[in-house]
C-alpha cells in the first residue's frame, strides 16, 4: 500500500491526470457496453411481449445469457472482405460509426458531480459528434462496393441532413431557454420539479428532438438505411462477424446516447420530479438512469408499433413538418421570454 | 372539415398514440407461445405424420397388396411388389415409401380397403444419411407396432365421420 502510494506520488502530474481520466473512461465505456448488450436482450423481450410471444428464454435462466451467446457467436464468425471492396475504408467504417457514439459520453453529466468533462460548449460538442456517426454509414455503403449497401448509404446521408437540421433547431430552443451551452447548467436551469423541466415549455421541440433522434440512430420507423425488406440490410449487407457487431454496438450506443441527451435537455437530467421528501431520497444517478430507461423503452415501443416510413414520406416529415414546427416554436419562445409574464419558465 | 380532422389527427400524433396504446396493451396480454419440445399443440385424429403399416390383433399384417395406394399416390412415392404366399393369400414382398417424395396428402390411407397403411401422429423423425428417409416394409411395420394403440384410438375417434 505504502509502496503504491509512493509510486503514485512519484509520477508527474500530467500522467496522474491521464491515468485518472483513463480510469474514468473505462468506468463509463464498460458499463455502457454491458448496457448495449442487455438493451438488445430487452429489445427482443419487449418486442416479443408486444407481439404476444415470449422471446428468447433458452440461454441461461429466462434467457439472461442470450446477449453473451450472441456476442461470442459474432466474435468467432469469419470476417468476410468482399473482393472489390476498399479494404481500408471497409474496416475503418465501423470504427468511424462507433467512435462518436462513445466520445459523446465525455460531456454527459450523469449527476451534478459525476461527469468526465464539463466543457462550456457541451451542446456544440454533442451536435458535432452526433453528426459524425453518419460518416461510418456512408463510408460503409461506399466501401462495400455493393449496390444495396450503396443505396443504404445514400439514403442515410440524405436522411441525416434533413433530421440534423430539425435536431439542431430543437436544441436552439433549449439553449435559448437555459441560456447556456453547458449541459450541467442546462440541467440546473430546470431545477424545481416536473413542471420546470423543459419538456413542458418546449413540448414541440421535445417531440421533434426525440423523433429526429430516432431518425438519427436509424431506428424503426426511420430505418430506411437498413431497409430490411427493400435493400436487404442496407449499408451493412457485406459485413459479417466483428465489424458487423461493431455497427450493431454503434447503433445501440447511439440509442442510449440520444436517450441520455433527451433526459438531460428535456427531462431534467438527474433531478427528481418533485423536490419533496420521498423523491429526494432516491440518488440522482437513479433518477437519471430511470429517465434514460424510459426513453429507451420508447425506442423499442416505436419499433414494435410503427411500420417503416416510405422514403419520400421521411423527407416530407423532416423538411415540411419538423423544421417548420421548430422554427415556429423558437419564435414563440423568443416572444414569450421577452414580452409575456411566462418568461419565468425559461430560467 | 374532414381534411381538417385528418390533419389534426396526424399532426398531434393522435393516430400514432392510438397505435402505441394498442401495442402497450399487448405488452401485458397473456402470451400464446407454445414452447415446442416441452409443450405441443393438440392434433386432429386425421393428422398426417409418419407412415405405418398395421397388423391385425393376431399378428397378421393387414396389407393385401391391392396396390390401390401405389396407384393413387400423386407423388409416386410408394413401390409395391407382391407374391402368393404358401397359404394361398396374396402379400407384399416389398412395400417402400420414399419419404423424400411423399407429400403427406393422405390419399394412400384413404384408398386402403383394409386400413393397413396409415399416417401416425409421429412427427419427430429425421434422416442423417442418404436413404434414411426411404422407409421399407420392415420399418413401416415397426412404426405400426410402436404406435398401434394411438392409431387405433384415432381411427375410432374418426370412425363416425367415415
Amino acid at each position: 500500500m505504502e509502496f503504491l502510494l509512493n509510486f503514485w506520488n512519484g509520477l508527474p502530474e500530467w500522467s496522474q491526470i491521464g491515468i485518472v481520466n483513463l480510469a474514468k473512461i473505462v468506468a463509463i465505456v464498460l458499463p455502457l457496453m454491458l448496457c448495449v448488450a442487455y438493451l438488445t436482450y430487452a429489445e427482443r423481450k419487449i418486442i416479443s411481449y408486444m407481439q404476444v410471444r415470449i422471446g428468447p428464454n433458452r440461454v441461461g435462466p429466462r434467457g439472461w445469457l442470450q446477449p453473451i451467446a450472441d456476442a461470442v457467436k459474432l466474435m468467432f464468425k469469419e470476417i468476410i472482405l468482399p473482393a472489390n471492396a476498399n479494404k481500408f475504408l471497409f474496416i475503418g467504417a465501423p470504427i468511424l460509426a462507433i467512435a462518436p457514439s462513445l466520445v459523446a459520453w465525455a460531456v454527459i453529466p450523469f449527476t451534478d458531480t459525476l461527469w468526465l468533462t464539463n466543457i462550456d460548449a457541451g451542446l456544440l460538442f454533442i451536435l458535432a459528434l452526433t453528426s459524425m456517426g453518419v460518416y461510418g454509414i456512408i463510408i460503409a455503403g461506399w466501401a462495400s462496393n455493393s449496390k444495396y449497401a450503396f443505396l443504404g448509404g445514400l439514403r442515410s446521408a440524405a436522411q441525416i441532413v434533413a433530421y440534423e437540421i430539425a435536431m439542431g433547431f430543437a436544441l436552439v430552443g433549449v439553449l435559448m431557454a437555459a441560456g447556456s451551452l453547458n449541459l450541467r447548467e442546462i440541467v440546473h436551469a430546470q431545477a424545481g420539479g416536473l413542471h420546470q423541466w423543459y419538456w413542458l415549455p418546449l413540448f414541440p421541440l421535445f417531440l421533434v428532438y426525440f423523433i429526429s433522434g430516432v431518425a438519427e440512430t436509424n431506428r424503426s420507423p426511420f430505418d430506411v438505411a437498413e431497409g430490411e425488406s427493400e435493400i436487404v440490410a442496407g449499408f451493412h449487407v457485406e459485413y459479417s462477424g466483428m465489424p458487423f457487431a461493431v455497427f450493431f454496438l454503434a447503433e445501440y450506443a447511439n440509442m442510449i446516447m440520444i436517450s441520455a441527451l433527451t433526459a438531460v435537455m428535456f427531462l431534467g437530467g438527474w433531478l427528481p420530479p418533485f423536490e419533496v421528501e420521498p423523491f429526494t431520497w432516491v440518488p440522482p444517478l437513479v433518477w437519471f438512469l430511470l429517465k434514460v430507461s424510459f426513453l429507451l423503452f420508447c425506442f423499442l415501443w416505436f419499433r414494435a408499433t410503427f411500420p417503416r416510413y416510405r422514403y419520400d414520406q421521411i423527407m416530407r416529415l423532416g423538411w415540411k413538418v419538423l423544421i417548420p414546427v421548430t422554427l415556429v416554436w423558437i419564435v414563440v419562445i423568443g416572444v414569450a421570454m421577452f414580452l409575456t409574464p411566462w418568461g419565468y419558465l425559461f430560467h | 372539415m374532414n381534411a381538417l380532422t385528418r390533419w389534426i389527427n396526424s399532426f398531434l400524433l393522435i393516430e400514432l398514440l392510438k397505435g402505441l396504446v394498442l401495442t402497450g396493451r399487448h405488452l401485458f396480454a397473456r402470451k400464446i407461445t407454445v414452447q415446442y419440445p416441452e409443450e405441443r399443440t393438440p392434433m386432429s385424429p386425421r393428422f398426417r405424420g409418419k407412415h405405418a403399416l398395421r397388423r391385425y390383433q393376431n399378428g397378421e399384417e393387414r396389407c393385401i397388396a391391392c396396390k390401390l395406394c401405389e396407384a393413387v399416390c400423386p407423388a409416386l412415392a410408394i413401390t409395391i411388389e407382391s407374391e402368393e404366399r404358401a397359404d394361398g393369400t396374396r402379400r407384399t414382398t416389398r412395400y417402400d415409401i420414399d419419404m423424400t417424395k411423399c407429400i403427406f396428402c393422405g390419399f394412400c390411407e384413404e384408398a386402403c380397403p383394409v386400413d393397413s397403411i396409415v399416417e401416425t401422429h409421429d412427427i419427430d423423425y429425421h434422416g442423417e444419411r442418404r436413404g434414411d428417409l426411404y422407409y421399407t416394409k420392415d420399418r413401416l411395420l415397426a412404426t405400426g407396432d410402436k404406435h398401434e394403440t394411438q392409431i387405433a384410438a384415432m381411427k375410432a375417434a374418426d370412425a363416425k365421420y367415415r
